[in-house]
């Protein structure tokens, strides 16, 4: 039986490095790793991220912290707007923003991390959102080309996991989080509770403990 | 616009909703739509962040900080409601799931087209699952008021804002009336509040077909 996946979250936030483009699960703070996020504010010099993440954070929370330092040079994300620091640093020109439709964003995510190189869905067609995309005519709709998200490391949350790293989910903090998981070359997740492998019921694992690389219990 | 315009908007709107579809209700007016649905009319709510089966907002010992709609706020889950992530959340949505998607708009213009996300120049950094939603759901409505802070008539033959979606729309419920998109032609259906056919006419620059029908609000 290999290592276990438990290390600190200091170790964690060492495998994102410069330049690297990061998935941060959570709808707003609801459902976000937020101990892996000051762990990378604190403890991680690695600058010049790519950051995908519905949300950037809220003023000087979660992900808003790394926007403050000057961290995020882009940011990939349905709604800037819950942030209003963000949307002064795309407007300032210090972060390059791209706005992708919430479920497009979701799709895109769970193809990156299924294998998939593409879809065509009708959403945002013909909009500011579907410039320069790619398009085809289904079933007499117009349809645009999305391409898939991928990262080189996923920060996620579970409210619980076992110590392969089969993850479960509680209530709507759900979200992004699963899909997420699947799609970074290094998937790291928070746990709320850590449990004795055997004690999830397997029918109820949202997570398969292979997509999990490392996990940390939230303080 | 007065608290009292919204309420009536989403009280109309609350009509148009039929036993046991599943609605999404968008942030604003559509959220004033659920004191307006006994549990006796079998509506189902459906919020896009991963939740069939909203309920009524908490009480404070019900408070779960794991528990929001896509607005953000607290929320309960009734029985018999189930958790989703995401990506399947807007499958739902895209796949023809969702009968009724009910959200405000900046712009509706009479071949519904919609423009609810972004204010050129200003705000063009959000959109959240507004394209998913119109383009998706079985059938559209748009609350809003007839026409903008300045003045400005909404339901208009061209949107000038940013599109979310072309021909989109299927029902508008304004302070003033409701407009209905049938085969083609966007029709004037009710008149409420004791508004006249002069006064719709005189804040909706969109051509439309008078067609009214009896009125829903006793």
């Amino acid at each position: 039986m290999r290592a276990s996946k438990l290390i600190t979250a200091e170790d964690a936030v060492a495998r994102v490095k410069t330049g690297d483009t990061v998935m941060v699960g959570g709808f707003g703070l609801v459902g976000a790793p937020l101990d892996l996020i000051d762990a990378l504010v604190d403890h991680s010099d690695a600058t010049d991220l790519t950051v995908v993440s519905n949300n950037i954070g809220e003023p000087g929370r979660g992900l808003g912290r790394l926007l403050r330092q000057g961290r995020i040079r882009r940011g990939i994300s349905s709604y800037f707007t819950s942030n209003p620091e963000a949307v002064a640093a795309v407007n300032a020109g210090e972060i390059e923003a791209t706005l992708v439709p919430q479920g497009t964003f979701a799709e895109a995510i769970r193809a990156g991390g299924a294998g998939i190189g593409g879809f065509f869905t009708a959403v945002g067609a013909g909009t500011l959102l579907a410039e320069g995309k790619e398009e085809r005519m289904i079933d007499g709709v117009r349809h645009v080309l999305e391409e898939p998200i991928r990262a080189d490391v996923s920060l996620v949350y579970a409210a619980r996991a076992d110590m392969l790293g089969n993850l479960w989910y509680r209530r709507t903090a759900r979200n992004f989080n699963p899909l997420m998981a699947t799609a970074a070359t290094v998937t790291i997740a928070e746990a709320g509770e850590v449990v004795t492998v055997g004690t999830l019921e397997p029918e109820s694992v949202v997570t398969p403990h292979l997509y999990v690389d490392h996990l940390v219990a939230s303080t | 616009m007065s608290d009292d315009v919204k309420t009536r908007i989403a009280a109309r709107a609350a009509l148009e909703l039929q036993p046991g579809e599943v609605v999404n209700l968008g942030i604003g007016i559509p959220n004033l739509i659920p004191s307006f649905l006994g549990p006796e009319t079998g509506v189902v709510l459906h919020t896009e962040n991963g939740l069939l089966g909203v309920g009524p907002r908490p009480n404070g010992d019900e408070l779960d900080p794991d528990l929001i709609d896509a607005a953000k706020q607290p929320i309960t889950a009734l029985p018999g409601a189930a958790y989703f992530d995401s990506a399947a959340s807007f499958a739902m949505i895209r796949g023809g799931h969702v009968d009724v998607a009910v959200l405000g708009a900046l712009e509706v213009s009479g071949d519904g087209d919609i423009a609810n996300w972004a204010v050129p120049g200003k705000d063009v950094l959000g959109v959240g699952g507004a394209m998913d939603l119109v383009v998706g759901a079985r059938r559209v409505i748009v609350t809003m008021t007839a026409t903008s802070s300045r003045g400005e008539p909404k339901v208009v033959a061209a949107c000038t804002y940013p599109l979310t979606a072309s021909g989109a729309v299927d029902v508008i419920v304004t302070e003033l009336s409701v407009f209905r998109r049938v085969d083609g032609e966007l029709r004037l259906t009710e008149l409420l509040d004791g508004a006249t056919v002069d006064d719709v006419a005189a804040v909706t620059t969109a051509p439309f077909v008078v067609a009214l029908e009896e009125s829903h609000v006793h």
